[in-house]
Protein backbone atom coordinates (compact mmCIF):
# COMPACT_ATOMS: atom_id res chain seq x y z
CA UNK A 1 0.00 0.00 0.00
CA UNK A 2 1.48 3.51 -1.01
CA UNK A 3 1.90 6.28 1.72
CA UNK A 4 -1.15 7.99 0.01
CA UNK A 5 -3.49 5.41 0.21
CA UNK A 6 -2.13 4.79 3.87
CA UNK A 7 -2.83 8.58 4.97
CA UNK A 8 -6.11 8.33 3.22
CA UNK A 9 -7.56 5.91 5.30
CA UNK A 10 -11.05 4.52 4.36
CA UNK A 11 -10.52 5.71 1.32
CA UNK A 12 -8.77 2.70 0.22
CA UNK A 13 -11.82 0.86 0.47
CA UNK A 14 -14.46 3.23 1.44
CA UNK A 15 -15.65 6.67 -0.01
CA UNK A 16 -13.80 7.12 -2.59
CA UNK A 17 -13.41 4.07 -4.39
CA UNK A 18 -15.70 1.19 -4.04
CA UNK A 19 -12.78 -1.65 -4.40
CA UNK A 20 -12.81 -3.93 -1.10
CA UNK A 21 -9.56 -4.20 0.42
CA UNK A 22 -8.61 -7.56 2.34
CA UNK A 23 -10.11 -7.36 6.49
CA UNK A 24 -5.85 -7.14 7.34
CA UNK A 25 -5.63 -4.54 5.06
CA UNK A 26 -7.78 -2.45 7.85
CA UNK A 27 -5.70 0.45 8.88
CA UNK A 28 -7.70 1.00 12.03
CA UNK A 29 -5.42 4.17 13.39
CA UNK A 30 -5.90 6.04 10.57
CA UNK A 31 -9.19 4.88 9.07
CA UNK A 32 -10.83 5.69 12.73
CA UNK A 33 -10.26 9.32 12.16
CA UNK A 34 -11.24 9.41 8.94
CA UNK A 35 -13.20 12.26 6.98
CA UNK A 36 -16.94 11.95 6.90
CA UNK A 37 -18.25 13.91 3.11
CA UNK A 38 -18.93 17.54 3.13
CA UNK A 39 -17.14 20.40 4.25
CA UNK A 40 -16.31 20.79 7.69
CA UNK A 41 -18.12 23.71 9.55
CA UNK A 42 -16.09 26.23 12.33
CA UNK A 43 -17.99 27.95 14.67
CA UNK A 44 -15.62 30.36 15.62
CA UNK A 45 -14.40 33.22 13.98
CA UNK A 46 -10.90 32.05 13.75
CA UNK A 47 -10.91 28.56 12.89
CA UNK A 48 -7.78 27.85 15.12
CA UNK A 49 -9.64 28.61 18.11
CA UNK A 50 -11.42 25.57 17.11
CA UNK A 51 -8.57 23.70 16.25
CA UNK A 52 -7.63 23.86 19.62
CA UNK A 53 -10.31 23.26 21.59
CA UNK A 54 -10.89 20.01 19.80
CA UNK A 55 -7.44 18.75 20.65
CA UNK A 56 -8.47 19.79 24.40
CA UNK A 57 -11.40 18.30 24.13
CA UNK A 58 -9.80 15.51 23.06
CA UNK A 59 -7.04 15.09 25.80
CA UNK A 60 -9.97 16.09 28.38
CA UNK A 61 -11.51 12.71 26.99
CA UNK A 62 -8.11 10.96 27.79
CA UNK A 63 -7.87 12.26 31.37
CA UNK A 64 -10.90 11.04 32.14
CA UNK A 65 -10.19 7.65 30.51
CA UNK A 66 -7.14 7.70 32.99
CA UNK A 67 -9.16 8.87 36.04
CA UNK A 68 -11.32 5.75 35.66
CA UNK A 69 -8.44 3.41 35.14
CA UNK A 70 -6.39 4.71 38.17
CA UNK A 71 -10.02 4.60 39.92
CA UNK A 72 -10.29 0.64 38.83
CA UNK A 73 -6.85 0.02 40.19
CA UNK A 74 -7.76 2.02 43.52
CA UNK A 75 -10.71 -0.22 43.79
CA UNK A 76 -8.77 -3.72 42.99
CA UNK A 77 -6.49 -3.25 45.61
CA UNK A 78 -9.16 -2.59 47.93
CA UNK A 79 -10.60 -5.71 46.73
CA UNK A 80 -7.66 -7.59 47.28
CA UNK A 81 -7.11 -6.39 50.64
CA UNK A 82 -3.90 -4.74 49.78
CA UNK A 83 -4.46 -0.92 50.31
CA UNK A 84 -8.15 1.11 51.35
CA UNK A 85 -9.64 3.99 49.51
CA UNK A 86 -10.01 5.70 52.66
CA UNK A 87 -5.96 5.28 52.85
CA UNK A 88 -5.72 7.24 49.64
CA UNK A 89 -7.92 10.19 50.84
CA UNK A 90 -6.51 10.21 54.65
CA UNK A 91 -2.71 10.19 53.02
CA UNK A 92 -1.23 12.69 54.28
CA UNK A 93 2.44 13.45 52.95
CA UNK A 94 5.47 14.00 55.06
CA UNK A 95 6.70 17.25 54.43
CA UNK A 96 9.61 16.10 52.60
CA UNK A 97 7.10 14.47 49.96
CA UNK A 98 5.10 17.21 50.04
CA UNK A 99 7.62 19.65 49.04
CA UNK A 100 8.43 16.76 45.97
CA UNK A 101 4.59 16.80 44.92
CA UNK A 102 4.60 20.85 45.02
CA UNK A 103 7.53 20.52 43.03
CA UNK A 104 5.79 18.26 40.29
CA UNK A 105 3.11 20.14 40.36
CA UNK A 106 4.97 23.79 39.44
CA UNK A 107 7.09 21.87 36.62
CA UNK A 108 3.65 20.85 35.28
CA UNK A 109 2.25 24.42 35.39
CA UNK A 110 5.46 25.67 33.50
CA UNK A 111 5.23 23.10 30.88
CA UNK A 112 1.80 23.90 30.17
CA UNK A 113 2.18 27.69 30.44
CA UNK A 114 4.88 28.10 28.44
CA UNK A 115 3.90 30.12 25.45
CA UNK A 116 2.33 32.67 28.06
CA UNK A 117 5.57 33.00 29.70
CA UNK A 118 7.32 33.30 26.89
CA UNK A 119 4.65 35.74 24.92
CA UNK A 120 5.41 37.73 28.42
CA UNK A 121 9.11 37.49 27.94
CA UNK A 122 8.80 39.21 24.38
CA UNK A 123 7.38 42.24 25.81
CA UNK A 124 9.63 42.65 28.93
CA UNK A 125 12.72 41.75 26.51
CA UNK A 126 12.01 43.70 23.14
CA UNK A 127 15.71 43.45 22.32
CA UNK A 128 15.52 39.66 22.16
CA UNK A 129 12.07 39.86 19.43
CA UNK A 130 13.56 41.00 16.56
CA UNK A 131 12.10 39.04 13.72
CA UNK A 132 14.00 36.11 12.48
CA UNK A 133 14.13 38.00 9.03
CA UNK A 134 15.90 40.47 10.36
CA UNK A 135 18.19 38.45 12.28
CA UNK A 136 19.21 36.72 9.34
CA UNK A 137 19.89 39.76 7.81
CA UNK A 138 21.87 41.12 10.81
CA UNK A 139 23.76 37.89 10.87
CA UNK A 140 24.39 38.30 7.10
CA UNK A 141 26.06 41.23 8.13
CA UNK A 142 28.39 39.13 10.92
CA UNK B 1 -34.03 18.22 40.70
CA UNK B 2 -30.68 16.92 41.08
CA UNK B 3 -28.30 16.11 38.17
CA UNK B 4 -29.85 13.32 36.49
CA UNK B 5 -26.93 11.28 35.23
CA UNK B 6 -26.35 9.14 32.65
CA UNK B 7 -26.58 5.06 32.88
CA UNK B 8 -22.68 3.57 32.28
CA UNK B 9 -22.10 2.17 29.16
CA UNK B 10 -21.92 -1.24 30.26
CA UNK B 11 -25.37 -1.23 31.10
CA UNK B 12 -26.03 -1.57 26.78
CA UNK B 13 -27.13 -5.51 26.13
CA UNK B 14 -23.79 -7.19 25.02
CA UNK B 15 -25.21 -9.82 23.10
CA UNK B 16 -23.26 -12.45 20.91
CA UNK B 17 -22.46 -10.12 17.81
CA UNK B 18 -21.70 -6.78 20.27
CA UNK B 19 -17.85 -5.47 19.65
CA UNK B 20 -15.30 -6.14 22.21
CA UNK B 21 -14.70 -3.21 24.14
CA UNK B 22 -11.61 -2.81 26.51
CA UNK B 23 -11.61 -1.04 30.02
CA UNK B 24 -10.11 2.41 28.37
CA UNK B 25 -12.85 2.30 25.38
CA UNK B 26 -15.38 1.32 27.84
CA UNK B 27 -14.08 4.99 30.03
CA UNK B 28 -14.09 6.78 26.90
CA UNK B 29 -17.90 6.16 25.89
CA UNK B 30 -19.03 6.79 29.86
CA UNK B 31 -16.88 10.18 29.42
CA UNK B 32 -18.11 11.08 26.04
CA UNK B 33 -22.07 10.31 27.39
CA UNK B 34 -21.79 12.33 30.25
CA UNK B 35 -20.33 15.00 28.22
CA UNK B 36 -23.35 14.98 25.77
CA UNK B 37 -25.59 15.06 28.88
CA UNK B 38 -23.71 18.26 30.38
CA UNK B 39 -23.64 20.03 26.69
CA UNK B 40 -27.53 19.28 26.11
CA UNK B 41 -28.66 19.62 29.44
CA UNK B 42 -26.48 22.92 30.39
CA UNK B 43 -25.06 24.18 27.55
CA UNK B 44 -27.80 23.93 25.20
CA UNK B 45 -30.79 25.65 27.12
CA UNK B 46 -28.11 28.61 26.81
CA UNK B 47 -28.86 29.04 23.37
CA UNK B 48 -32.39 30.58 23.96
CA UNK B 49 -31.17 32.57 26.85
CA UNK B 50 -28.49 34.54 24.37
CA UNK B 51 -31.37 33.99 21.77
CA UNK B 52 -33.48 36.56 24.00
CA UNK B 53 -31.64 38.40 25.81
CA UNK B 54 -29.53 39.57 23.14
CA UNK B 55 -29.72 38.20 19.49
CA UNK B 56 -33.33 39.37 19.27
CA UNK B 57 -33.24 42.31 21.18
CA UNK B 58 -30.32 43.75 18.93
CA UNK B 59 -32.23 42.93 15.88
CA UNK B 60 -35.34 44.38 16.51
CA UNK B 61 -34.01 47.59 18.07
CA UNK B 62 -31.81 48.27 14.64
CA UNK B 63 -34.14 46.94 12.25
CA UNK B 64 -37.73 47.97 13.75
CA UNK B 65 -38.96 44.26 12.60
CA UNK B 66 -38.61 41.08 13.54
CA UNK B 67 -36.91 37.95 11.84
CA UNK B 68 -38.29 37.21 8.12
CA UNK B 69 -37.52 33.23 8.40
CA UNK B 70 -34.86 30.70 10.11
CA UNK B 71 -32.04 31.58 7.96
CA UNK B 72 -31.89 35.32 8.91
CA UNK B 73 -32.35 34.69 12.53
CA UNK B 74 -29.35 31.80 11.79
CA UNK B 75 -27.13 34.55 10.07
CA UNK B 76 -27.34 36.47 13.48
CA UNK B 77 -27.32 33.69 16.04
CA UNK B 78 -23.95 32.08 14.09
CA UNK B 79 -21.97 35.41 15.20
CA UNK B 80 -23.27 34.51 19.17
CA UNK B 81 -20.64 33.17 21.23
CA UNK B 82 -22.25 30.90 23.66
CA UNK B 83 -23.87 29.37 19.90
CA UNK B 84 -20.75 29.56 18.79
CA UNK B 85 -19.36 27.16 22.03
CA UNK B 86 -22.29 25.02 21.84
CA UNK B 87 -22.00 24.35 18.28
CA UNK B 88 -18.49 23.73 18.46
CA UNK B 89 -18.45 21.45 21.13
CA UNK B 90 -21.62 19.17 19.95
CA UNK B 91 -19.44 18.84 16.66
CA UNK B 92 -16.58 17.77 18.85
CA UNK B 93 -18.30 15.49 20.25
CA UNK B 94 -19.92 14.17 17.67
CA UNK B 95 -16.26 13.26 15.68
CA UNK B 96 -15.07 11.91 18.51
CA UNK B 97 -17.64 9.89 19.17
CA UNK B 98 -17.44 8.62 15.52
CA UNK B 99 -13.35 8.36 15.75
CA UNK B 100 -13.22 6.68 19.11
CA UNK B 101 -16.40 4.14 17.88
CA UNK B 102 -14.46 3.39 15.01
CA UNK B 103 -10.93 2.43 16.67
CA UNK B 104 -12.72 0.08 18.53
CA UNK B 105 -14.89 -1.71 15.72
CA UNK B 106 -12.20 -1.04 12.87
CA UNK B 107 -9.31 -3.19 15.26
CA UNK B 108 -11.45 -6.35 15.56
CA UNK B 109 -13.45 -5.77 12.00
CA UNK B 110 -12.54 -9.43 11.05
CA UNK B 111 -13.59 -10.94 14.36
CA UNK B 112 -16.64 -8.96 13.89
CA UNK B 113 -17.25 -10.63 10.40
CA UNK B 114 -16.46 -14.16 11.41
CA UNK B 115 -18.64 -13.73 14.44
CA UNK B 116 -21.78 -12.50 12.39
CA UNK B 117 -21.25 -14.92 9.82
CA UNK B 118 -20.92 -17.67 12.27
CA UNK B 119 -24.42 -16.27 13.98
CA UNK B 120 -26.09 -15.96 10.75
CA UNK B 121 -25.01 -19.74 9.46
CA UNK B 122 -27.86 -20.77 11.86
CA UNK B 123 -31.13 -18.86 9.98
CA UNK B 124 -32.30 -18.06 6.89
CA UNK B 125 -33.22 -14.29 7.97
CA UNK B 126 -30.91 -12.27 5.56
CA UNK B 127 -31.38 -11.96 2.09
CA UNK B 128 -28.63 -9.47 0.03
CA UNK B 129 -28.43 -8.45 -3.08
CA UNK B 130 -25.72 -8.93 -6.12
CA UNK B 131 -25.10 -5.78 -7.65
CA UNK B 132 -27.40 -3.71 -5.38
CA UNK B 133 -27.62 -0.33 -6.28
CA UNK B 134 -27.37 2.31 -3.10
CA UNK B 135 -29.78 5.26 -3.48
CA UNK B 136 -27.49 8.14 -4.78
CA UNK B 137 -29.18 9.94 -1.38
CA UNK B 138 -27.39 7.55 1.03
CA UNK B 139 -24.00 7.86 -0.92
CA UNK B 140 -24.10 11.57 -1.48
CA UNK B 141 -23.77 11.98 2.47
CA UNK B 142 -22.37 9.99 5.57
CA UNK B 143 -24.91 10.22 7.75
CA UNK B 144 -24.64 11.34 11.43
CA UNK B 145 -21.00 12.37 10.65
CA UNK B 146 -20.21 8.32 10.45
CA UNK B 147 -17.86 7.95 7.81
CA UNK B 148 -18.60 5.11 4.75
CA UNK B 149 -22.36 5.74 6.14
CA UNK B 150 -24.94 2.67 6.61
CA UNK B 151 -23.80 1.20 2.91
CA UNK B 152 -19.72 1.05 2.85
CA UNK B 153 -18.13 -2.18 3.15
CA UNK B 154 -14.30 -2.22 4.11
CA UNK B 155 -14.27 -5.98 2.71
CA UNK B 156 -16.07 -9.17 2.07
CA UNK B 157 -18.34 -9.86 4.95
CA UNK B 158 -17.77 -6.68 6.87
CA UNK B 159 -19.82 -5.72 9.39
CA UNK B 160 -17.69 -2.35 11.39
CA UNK B 161 -19.88 0.79 10.66
CA UNK B 162 -22.89 -1.42 11.90
CA UNK B 163 -21.24 -2.30 14.93
CA UNK B 164 -20.22 0.99 15.23
CA UNK B 165 -23.50 1.96 15.42
CA UNK B 166 -25.06 -0.28 17.55
CA UNK B 167 -22.56 0.09 20.15
CA UNK B 168 -22.52 4.19 19.68
CA UNK B 169 -25.85 5.37 19.29
CA UNK B 170 -25.72 5.20 23.36
CA UNK B 171 -23.34 8.05 23.42
CA UNK B 172 -24.63 10.56 21.08
CA UNK B 173 -27.99 10.11 22.85
CA UNK B 174 -26.60 10.26 26.76
CA UNK B 175 -27.78 6.57 27.62
CA UNK B 176 -31.35 7.54 26.27
CA UNK B 177 -32.74 4.82 24.44
CA UNK B 178 -32.36 1.67 26.11
CA UNK B 179 -30.14 -1.10 26.91
CA UNK B 180 -30.70 -2.08 23.86
CA UNK B 181 -30.92 1.45 21.83
CA UNK B 182 -34.41 0.42 21.19
CA UNK B 183 -36.77 3.47 22.93
CA UNK B 184 -38.59 4.08 19.39
CA UNK B 185 -39.44 0.83 18.45
CA UNK B 186 -40.53 -0.34 22.48
CA UNK B 187 -42.56 3.23 22.30
CA UNK B 188 -44.42 2.72 19.17
CA UNK B 189 -44.95 -1.23 19.86
CA UNK B 190 -46.42 -0.04 23.09
CA UNK B 191 -48.38 2.83 22.21
CA UNK B 192 -49.80 0.93 18.59
CA UNK B 193 -51.01 -2.56 21.32
CA UNK B 194 -52.61 0.10 24.02
CA UNK B 195 -54.07 2.34 21.16
CA UNK B 196 -55.56 -0.39 18.70
CA UNK B 197 -55.49 -3.89 21.29
CA UNK B 198 -57.95 -5.48 18.48
CA UNK B 199 -55.30 -5.20 15.35
CA UNK B 200 -53.80 -8.18 14.88
CA UNK B 201 -51.04 -7.80 11.83
CA UNK B 202 -50.01 -10.94 10.06
CA UNK B 203 -47.27 -9.02 7.97
CA UNK B 204 -45.19 -5.77 9.24
CA UNK B 205 -42.76 -3.51 6.76
CA UNK B 206 -40.20 -1.77 8.75
CA UNK B 207 -38.49 0.69 5.88
CA UNK B 208 -35.28 1.73 6.67
CA UNK B 209 -34.22 -0.74 9.54
CA UNK B 210 -30.95 -0.10 9.63
CA UNK B 211 -29.45 -2.47 12.36
CA UNK B 212 -33.32 -3.55 13.14
CA UNK B 213 -33.05 -1.71 16.73
CA UNK B 214 -36.21 -0.66 16.44
CA UNK B 215 -37.37 -3.47 14.35
CA UNK B 216 -37.38 -6.10 16.85
CA UNK B 217 -39.49 -4.44 19.72
CA UNK B 218 -42.80 -5.04 17.03
CA UNK B 219 -41.51 -8.09 15.95
CA UNK B 220 -41.30 -9.05 20.13
CA UNK B 221 -44.95 -7.04 20.55
CA UNK B 222 -46.38 -8.94 17.87
CA UNK B 223 -44.88 -12.41 17.89
CA UNK B 224 -47.24 -14.10 15.46
CA UNK B 225 -46.68 -11.64 12.81
CA UNK B 226 -43.98 -12.16 10.03
CA UNK B 227 -41.70 -8.56 9.94
CA UNK B 228 -40.06 -8.33 7.05
CA UNK B 229 -37.11 -4.82 7.38
CA UNK B 230 -35.62 -3.83 4.82
CA UNK B 231 -32.78 -1.39 3.91
CA UNK B 232 -29.95 -0.31 1.77
CA UNK B 233 -26.78 -0.86 3.64
CA UNK B 234 -25.57 -4.58 3.50
CA UNK B 235 -23.46 -4.31 6.71
CA UNK B 236 -26.39 -2.75 8.35
CA UNK B 237 -28.66 -5.90 7.34
CA UNK B 238 -25.81 -8.40 7.86
CA UNK B 239 -25.10 -7.03 11.06
CA UNK B 240 -29.35 -7.06 12.21
CA UNK B 241 -30.12 -10.48 11.15
CA UNK B 242 -27.35 -11.67 13.67
CA UNK B 243 -27.99 -9.53 16.39
CA UNK B 244 -31.68 -10.63 15.76
CA UNK B 245 -30.87 -14.33 15.87
CA UNK B 246 -28.26 -13.47 18.92
CA UNK B 247 -31.23 -12.08 20.80
CA UNK B 248 -33.63 -15.01 19.89
CA UNK B 249 -36.09 -13.20 17.54
CA UNK B 250 -37.17 -15.57 15.01
CA UNK B 251 -40.08 -13.56 13.13
CA UNK B 252 -38.03 -10.50 11.41
CA UNK B 253 -36.41 -11.16 7.86
CA UNK B 254 -33.95 -8.92 6.99
CA UNK B 255 -33.87 -8.16 3.30
CA UNK B 256 -31.30 -5.48 1.33
CA UNK B 257 -34.43 -3.43 -1.26
CA UNK B 258 -34.49 0.57 -1.80
CA UNK B 259 -37.94 1.32 -0.73
CA UNK B 260 -38.77 3.65 -4.15
CA UNK B 261 -38.98 0.34 -5.91
CA UNK B 262 -40.04 -2.41 -3.70
CA UNK B 263 -41.12 -4.12 -6.80
CA UNK B 264 -40.66 -7.89 -4.94
CA UNK B 265 -43.53 -7.17 -2.97
CA UNK B 266 -47.37 -7.26 -3.65
CA UNK B 267 -49.69 -4.81 -3.71
CA UNK B 268 -51.68 -5.05 -0.27
CA UNK B 269 -48.87 -6.92 1.29
CA UNK B 270 -48.37 -5.84 4.47
CA UNK B 271 -50.65 -5.19 7.16
CA UNK B 272 -48.62 -2.09 8.87
CA UNK B 273 -45.59 -0.46 7.11
CA UNK B 274 -43.69 1.53 9.44
CA UNK B 275 -40.56 4.00 9.47
CA UNK B 276 -38.44 5.12 12.15
CA UNK B 277 -35.96 7.95 12.21
CA UNK B 278 -35.55 6.93 8.41
CA UNK B 279 -37.53 9.82 5.90
CA UNK B 280 -35.34 12.55 7.24
CA UNK B 281 -32.38 10.28 5.58
CA UNK B 282 -34.11 9.98 2.03
CA UNK B 283 -34.10 12.48 -0.44
CA UNK B 284 -36.52 15.09 -1.94
CA UNK B 285 -37.60 13.27 -4.49
CA UNK B 286 -37.47 9.80 -3.34
CA UNK B 287 -39.37 10.39 -0.88
CA UNK B 288 -42.27 11.03 -2.61
CA UNK B 289 -42.06 7.76 -4.48
CA UNK B 290 -41.49 5.93 -1.40
CA UNK B 291 -44.87 7.22 -0.16
CA UNK B 292 -46.79 6.22 -3.47
CA UNK B 293 -44.44 2.41 -2.46
CA UNK B 294 -46.00 2.45 0.85
CA UNK B 295 -49.79 2.92 -0.22
CA UNK B 296 -49.19 0.35 -2.98
CA UNK B 297 -48.01 -2.51 -0.43
CA UNK B 298 -50.51 -1.29 2.71
CA UNK B 299 -53.47 -3.70 3.13
CA UNK B 300 -56.85 -1.77 2.59
CA UNK B 301 -57.91 -1.23 6.32
CA UNK B 302 -53.97 -1.16 7.03
CA UNK B 303 -51.68 1.44 8.86
CA UNK B 304 -48.58 3.38 8.18
CA UNK B 305 -46.68 5.13 10.83
CA UNK B 306 -43.25 7.42 10.31
CA UNK B 307 -41.38 8.55 13.80
CA UNK B 308 -39.90 11.29 13.18
CA UNK B 309 -38.97 14.63 14.70
CA UNK B 310 -41.47 17.19 14.70
CA UNK B 311 -42.33 18.82 11.38
CA UNK B 312 -41.25 22.68 11.05
CA UNK B 313 -45.23 24.53 10.82
CA UNK B 314 -46.14 28.34 11.58
CA UNK B 315 -46.56 27.48 14.97
CA UNK B 316 -42.68 26.25 15.73
CA UNK B 317 -40.84 29.35 16.32
CA UNK B 318 -38.27 30.55 14.06
CA UNK B 319 -35.73 29.86 16.83
CA UNK B 320 -36.88 26.50 17.44
CA UNK B 321 -36.60 25.83 13.27
CA UNK B 322 -33.15 27.41 12.92
CA UNK B 323 -31.70 25.00 16.24
CA UNK B 324 -33.70 22.06 14.43
CA UNK B 325 -31.67 22.42 11.44
CA UNK B 326 -28.21 22.42 13.70
CA UNK B 327 -28.34 18.28 12.57
CA UNK B 328 -29.35 18.56 9.27
CA UNK B 329 -26.54 21.16 8.60
CA UNK B 330 -23.55 20.33 10.81
CA UNK B 331 -24.50 16.34 11.87
CA UNK B 332 -24.79 15.56 7.81
CA UNK B 333 -28.53 15.06 7.90
CA UNK B 334 -28.75 17.56 5.11
CA UNK B 335 -32.47 16.07 4.01
CA UNK B 336 -33.66 17.04 7.63
CA UNK B 337 -34.40 20.86 7.34
CA UNK B 338 -36.05 19.97 3.68
CA UNK B 339 -38.56 16.87 4.86
CA UNK B 340 -39.75 18.92 8.44
CA UNK B 341 -40.79 21.47 5.77
CA UNK B 342 -43.11 19.33 4.02
CA UNK B 343 -46.43 18.77 4.92
CA UNK B 344 -47.23 15.04 6.51
CA UNK B 345 -50.63 15.01 5.79
CA UNK B 346 -49.46 15.70 2.01
CA UNK B 347 -47.14 13.00 1.96
CA UNK B 348 -50.04 10.57 3.80
CA UNK B 349 -51.99 11.33 0.59
CA UNK B 350 -49.52 10.10 -1.48
CA UNK B 351 -49.61 6.41 0.31
CA UNK B 352 -53.51 6.82 0.13
CA UNK B 353 -54.57 8.14 3.49
CA UNK B 354 -56.74 10.63 3.79
CA UNK B 355 -57.17 13.73 6.11
CA UNK B 356 -59.66 12.10 8.42
CA UNK B 357 -57.66 9.21 8.76
CA UNK B 358 -54.59 10.87 9.61
CA UNK B 359 -52.86 10.62 13.13
CA UNK B 360 -50.24 12.46 14.87
CA UNK B 361 -49.48 11.87 18.06
CA UNK B 362 -46.31 12.19 20.52
CA UNK B 363 -44.56 9.20 21.74
CA UNK B 364 -41.45 9.50 23.78
CA UNK B 365 -38.69 6.57 24.39
CA UNK B 366 -39.20 3.90 26.73
CA UNK B 367 -35.89 3.21 28.48
CA UNK B 368 -35.41 0.10 30.73
CA UNK B 369 -32.19 2.37 32.20
CA UNK B 370 -33.71 4.85 33.52
CA UNK B 371 -33.93 4.34 37.26
CA UNK B 372 -36.18 6.73 38.15
CA UNK B 373 -38.96 6.28 35.55
CA UNK B 374 -39.02 9.93 34.72
CA UNK B 375 -41.73 10.20 32.41
CA UNK B 376 -41.96 14.66 33.03
CA UNK B 377 -39.44 16.75 31.75
CA UNK B 378 -37.20 16.33 29.21
CA UNK B 379 -34.62 18.95 28.17
CA UNK B 380 -35.33 19.86 24.60
CA UNK B 381 -32.40 19.68 22.93
CA UNK B 382 -33.42 19.99 19.09
CA UNK B 383 -33.68 16.81 17.53
CA UNK B 384 -31.43 14.80 20.20
CA UNK B 385 -34.84 14.41 22.69
CA UNK B 386 -35.65 11.18 22.73
CA UNK B 387 -39.58 12.37 22.04
CA UNK B 388 -40.82 12.05 19.02
CA UNK B 389 -43.52 13.15 16.50
CA UNK B 390 -44.96 10.04 14.89
CA UNK B 391 -47.24 10.71 11.97
CA UNK B 392 -49.07 8.01 9.64
CA UNK B 393 -52.88 6.81 9.62
CA UNK B 394 -55.27 4.11 7.98
CA UNK B 395 -56.12 3.14 4.65
CA UNK B 396 -59.39 3.11 4.65
CA UNK B 397 -60.96 -0.83 4.70
CA UNK B 398 -62.16 -2.56 1.60
CA UNK B 399 -66.03 -0.91 0.78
Amino acid sequence: MSQQQELSGSHAGGSISNENIEANMVNDILMAGDKSKGQRPYFFDDPAVERVLNIAMAIATEVAVIRERVDTIERLLEQKDILKQSEIESFVPSEEEAEERQLWHTRYTARIMRIVQQELDAIVKPENNQPMRQIADDINQM
Amino acid sequence: MPYQLPPVWTKLHQHAVFPEFNHDERARYNFLANLNRFISTVIAPGNKIAFDKRVEPLFLKENKRTFQDRFELGELMKKDPLYQMWAALRRSTMEMRQQNGRAVVLRQAASLAKKVAQQLKETNNLELKENFSVPPYLTHVDNHLMPGSYHTEYFKGDVANAANYDSGLFVTSGGMLGSLTDGGGRAIARWMKDKYPNFKPHKILDIGCGIGHNTLPIAEMYPDAEVVAIDAGAPMLRYGAARATALGIKNVKFIQLDAATMTEFKDEEFDWVQTTMFLHETGGKAIHKIFNEIGRVTKQGGVNLHIEQPQYTADMSMFEQFMRDWDAYYNAEPYWGHMHDLAPENLMNESGVDKKNFIQVGVKAINDLDKKKIDGKVTEDYGRSPIWNVFGGWKPPRP
